[in-house]
């Protein structure tokens, strides 16, 4: 597949570079709204419009900004973005807004959006970032939602807020609280990383796209953009340097 | 005790009935990336301590004395993370000049802070509860050491187990957060204290 076509684009964010399950990014939303498929769907759609929108914007304006203020002017193309999101869902979907609550101002400080502009969108045009942009955010709204299914499913005995007979009353009811989203989450990931591992011995060669704990390796496709453990090693010698030049 | 408004009530809330890691999810990046060792989680606890508190303030001033009286409550969320972008900046280079000590102690975790959801959320739960200033800050100081109280317990945990035998697609991230499940397991417990 050519790179950069929107095609490409579409499938790299959604089976390729998926960003929850492959580069653990965005764990925040992907954690707190999942207690239903529905509020998975809801919350991946809106984080899709800013994503997308964000891209292509910064995509336009990457020729205009200058370096040195990029992330903050990223910040306020994200942040107005998410403005107009929210005052959006509080107009035509009250119920979901009531439900996702403080988590779509939160958008903002979404690592995926951030992680996107400064990787992709702020070296490439515009219609590939576009599609980027819709490629990750579809991406992130698959699995937030399938995370969502299975949480619902088990701990509340409904699907998409439809109980299935009287199984609501067998359920477990820890799996739509706080403790049931890591459980499924790592579940998910160990699932995933098997699957790799498999794929990667019959092949014979290591998968392009991994989650890395080693110090600073490819930290802009990674995990923990906004903190992570490669970052903060950076700081830290950045950090011890300074104080011995003293 | 009159509920939800009595400050002590809303110490006891945030630190450990609604944890902000445990329960609200929020700052789950560094609970998840830097709580490798017990020292790196208590420098960053405190670090997350110092900037929200002063977060929480600045906001609260801004919000009930800038944007209320002038109708721009709808700009919250990108006042809110400039000022909070700009003051970590502004802590930094404060710290670096007036206290180097406590500079040498926090200052390699506050660039890491701009972009924690945990910061942004605080105040943005701060103005949703409709708190004051006082309430505000304590709401902030009080969150921020329950963050750094989860944090450290999490470290601790690590340190502890990094040299068990772990199946090899379960080491790593998926086995801390089955550590973080049964750590939110046991603050459930504290629910009962409501």
């Amino acid at each position: 597949m050519k790179p950069n076509t929107p095609i490409e684009r579409l499938f790299n964010g959604i089976v390729k570079e998926n960003p929850t399950l492959v580069i653990i990014l965005g764990m925040c939303p992907t954690l707190a709204v999942t207690t239903s498929a529905m509020n998975g769907i809801g919350m991946g759609l809106s984080t899709t419009a800013v994503l997308a929108m964000a891209n292509l914007f910064i995509s336009l304006l990457r020729k205009i900004i200058p370096d040195e203020v990029r992330i903050p002017a990223f910040i306020v193309v994200i942040a107005s973005f998410v403005t107009m999101v929210d005052m959006l869902m509080e107009a035509y979907t009250p119920a979901l807004y009531e439900q996702l609550g403080i988590y779509i101002p939160l958008i903002v400080v979404n690592c995926i959006i951030f992680g996107r502009a400064e990787a992709y969108a702020s070296k490439n045009g515009p219609v590939a970032s576009l599609f980027d942009g819709i490629g990750m955010g579809l991406g992130f709204t698959i699995s937030i939602t399938i995370i969502g299914f299975i949480r619902e499913l088990i701990g509340s005995g409904a699907v998409f807020g439809h109980p299935i007979g009287s199984l609501p009353d067998y359920m477990p009811s820890i799996f739509v609280m706080a403790p049931g989203a890591f459980m499924v989450l790592a579940t998910m990931i160990v699932v995933r990383a098997n699957i790799i591992n498999h794929i990667e011995a019959k092949r014979g060669t290591r998968l392009p796209v991994e989650h890395t704990d080693e110090p600073g390796a490819q930290c802009s496709g990674c995990a923990f953009v906004g903190s992570c453990a490669g970052k903060f090693q950076k700081y830290e010698a950045e950090f011890k340097k300074e104080g011995e030049n003293k | 005790m009159n509920s939800s408004s009595s400050l002590i009530y809303i110490i006891v809330f945030s630190i450990l009935i609604n944890n902000v890691v445990l329960s609200q999810f929020l700052g789950i990046c560094p609970f998840l990336g830097v709580s490798n060792k017990v020292a790196t989680a208590a420098g960053m606890g405190g670090a997350v301590i110092f900037v929200i508190t002063i977060a929480s303030a600045v906001a609260a001033v801004i919000y009930h004395f800038v944007l209320l009286p002038f109708n721009l409550d709808y700009l919250n969320t990108i006042v809110f993370i400039l000022v909070i972008a700009a003051l970590v900046q502004l802590v930094e280079m404060f710290l670096k000049k007036s206290s180097p000590g406590l500079y040498k102690a926090l200052g390699v975790y506050l660039p890491l802070i701009t972009t924690n959801c945990a910061v942004l959320g605080v105040v943005l739960l701060n103005v949703q509860n409709g708190f004051n200033f006082v309430q505000s800050v304590v709401n902030g100081f009080a969150t921020a050491c329950g963050f750094a109280l989860s944090l450290v317990i999490m470290a601790g945990l690590r340190e502890k187990m990094e040299y068990n035998d772990i199946a090899k697609p379960v080491k790593g991230m998926p086995f801390t957060m089955f550590t973080a499940s049964l750590m939110a397991i046991a603050f459930c417990g504290f629910a009962g204290l409501k």
